[in-house]
Order: C-alpha cells, then sequence, then structure tokens
C-alpha cells in the first residue's frame, strides 16, 4: 500500500509525458534546432509551477501531509561533474531524443526498441558507478 | 464527462502539457516528501539486477519509490497512447525541422514518435541503430549520474530550488545536444 500513491504519481506522469509530447524524437531535434516553442514552453511552465510550490513552502513554512518537514537540500554541486556529465548527458538526448523519464514512457507506448535504450542506459550508470573514483568531480 | 475525456484526448497547448509535468514537484514534496527526480532509478535497478560487491555496493531498496514511478510511468503512457489521443494523431512539428531532416536523410513522419529508419528492431544491428539506440542509451544513462541528475532531478527540480549545480548541469545538457544536433548528427545519419 506504501507504494500505491508512487504509482498513481507515475501513471500521472506517464500521462503527462505523452501528452506533452516531450516524449517525440522531432520535439527534440525542433528544440536543439530553435525552430519552435514547445518544449521551451513546456520547460518553463514546468519550472515555474515548481518554483511557486518551493517558494510557498519556504514562505509559509508548509509540511508534508504526514506533517514532517520538507527537504528542500539542494543536489550537491560537483563542478566538474555536473559539467562533464551533463555535456554527456546531451550528447545521448540529442541521439536518442529521450531522458530516463521518457525512456520509460516510449516504452509503455509501445515503441518497444527503446527497451534496448533503456538497458543501455542502465548499464552506462553502471559503467560510471564502476568508475566514479576515478573520474574528476 | 464525454466532453473532459474529448478534452483529454485532443493535443495539449504546452503550458497544460508543462503545467502538469511542473505538478509533479508539490505531488511529490507534499505526499511523500521526496525530491522529483527520475535517472537515479538506472542506478537502482543496476544495483538491484548486477550485485555490486564491495566500496561501489549501495542500498538500491532506498529507491524502490522512484521505481515503482518508474512502472507508473510505463503504465500511463500505455493508457494514454492507446486510449488518450485522437485517430490520426501526429505532432505539430515546425516544417523548417522537418526539411532539415530531409536534407540529411530523415523522411520518416511525424505520426511517428522516432523516425523509424534509425530507431526499430530491423536497424537496430546497423551502424545507425547502435549509434542512436545503443550508445545514445549509454550516454544518457553514464551522463545522467556523472552530472548527478536528469531533466527531472535538475532541470525542473533544481531550477526550482534555484540550485546553481543545477543551473550548469542544464547548461551542459543543451551544449552536448547541440553539439551532437548541429556538428555530429549529419555524417551519423548518412
Amino acid at each position: 500500500m506504501k507504494y500505491l500513491k508512487y504509482f498513481l504519481i507515475g501513471i500521472f506522469f506517464g500521462i503527462v509525458l505523452v501528452k506533452s509530447e516531450v516524449i517525440y524524437w522531432f520535439r527534440i531535434q525542433e528544440m536543439f534546432r530553435f525552430d519552435s516553442f514547445h518544449m521551451y514552453g513546456v520547460m518553463a511552465t514546468a519550472i515555474a509551477v515548481g518554483a511557486s510550490t518551493v517558494l510557498l513552502i519556504r514562505k509559509f513554512n508548509l509540511k508534508s501531509i504526514d506533517g514532517s518537514k520538507i527537504n528542500l537540500t539542494p543536489k550537491p554541486f560537483n563542478k566538474k561533474g555536473n559539467i562533464l556529465g551533463g555535456l554527456i548527458f546531451g550528447f545521448g538526448w540529442a541521439l536518442t531524443g529521450a531522458c530516463p523519464g521518457p525512456l520509460y514512457a516510449l516504452i509503455g507506448s509501445g515503441f518497444t526498441v527503446i527497451t534496448i535504450s533503456l538497458i543501455s542506459a542502465v548499464l552506462g550508470a553502471f559503467f560510471y558507478e564502476m568508475i566514479k573514483s576515478r573520474l574528476p568531480h | 464527462m464525454e466532453s473532459i475525456l474529448e478534452l483529454i484526448k485532443s493535443p495539449w497547448p504546452w503550458y497544460i502539457g508543462g503545467a502538469l509535468i511542473g505538478l509533479m514537484v508539490p505531488l511529490l514534496l507534499f505526499f511523500a516528501n521526496k525530491q522529483f527526480g527520475i535517472s537515479s532509478t538506472l542506478s537502482n535497478i543496476c544495483a538491484a539486477c548486477i550485485p555490486i560487491k564491495g566500496k561501489y555496493q549501495f542500498d538500491w531498496k532506498k529507491g524502490k519509490w522512484n521505481m515503482t514511478i518508474a512502472l507508473g510511468i510505463v503504465a500511463g503512457s500505455y493508457i494514454a497512447a492507446n486510449f488518450l489521443r485522437t485517430d490520426g494523431f501526429h505532432i505539430d512539428i515546425s516544417e523548417d525541422t522537418i526539411a532539415d531532416l530531409q536534407l540529411i536523410g530523415v523522411h520518416s513522419s511525424k505520426e511517428l514518435f522516432a523516425p523509424t529508419e534509425i530507431f526499430s528492431w530491423e536497424s537496430l544491428f546497423s551502424f545507425k541503430g547502435i549509434i542512436f539506440i545503443v550508445l545514445g542509451g549509454f550516454l544518457v544513462g553514464f551522463g545522467t549520474r556523472y552530472a548527478g541528475g536528469c531533466t527531472s532531478g535538475h532541470a525542473i527540480m533544481g531550477l526550482s530550488l534555484f540550485n546553481l549545480g543545477s543551473l550548469v548541469a542544464v547548461i551542459g545538457f543543451f551544449v552536448g545536444g547541440l553539439i551532437v544536433t548541429h556538428l555530429l548528427l549529419p555524417y551519423l545519419i548518412n
């Protein structure tokens, strides 16, 4: 039962990923070619909703529904890791036209060959875990 | 009721899609006290499937909530793709992008998620298939873990927190994508 809410939130996100068209390779191409506002509009609106939430939580000291203090600690900043990892992710994003959420959504949509991309992404994550102590961060 | 379903089935303007994606932030913060992010599921799946010994070992069970969301995404996208779109739906993609892609040899249509001459089981073992499907996926997995997050965790959650590190990562995502799109794509497709 504890996980039901996560499953429902996931279903919601899966529907929204398909309907907002962000899982389309062509949309990602359009974005990197500056030919359409669609992806920029989607990202900007999403960040506006997220940032408003964070501001309201901070201003009114809002709690989560179980009464606990909401954790708003940002991710640590590893200068080299964020830059180099970011670039490598960008290379992959332009090739597959999908970031991790859309990889799952494409498979669910019936675009089954993307299963191979997902397995490959898991292996990429595995490779990172194996060599991370030797990488600049 | 009928008309609500029709509304959901019709194409969504960017601000509706964007606002609902952004809603993941309050949903997870208020109902679960978790920060939105998807890419950590990749590390969790690898830890759950491949036993990693010694200092690389980490507890994937802490990521069960996130992997449950990933399962939900698969179910939700199945529902949306099969029941929540109008017949003959195609995305309203820019004519400039279509023309540019045709110049470098991408001809398949915007009714599909991706060009099938690159993304299909038949092309998987061709040069294109290995670069776009296999290597592309690998770089996504490696890059997000190295950067510490993906479009969800850095671009949406991180920027919502005004986190400088996330901004740097997002600029990295974008520069990487521009390099591949404008400098490499013409050679990789032909």
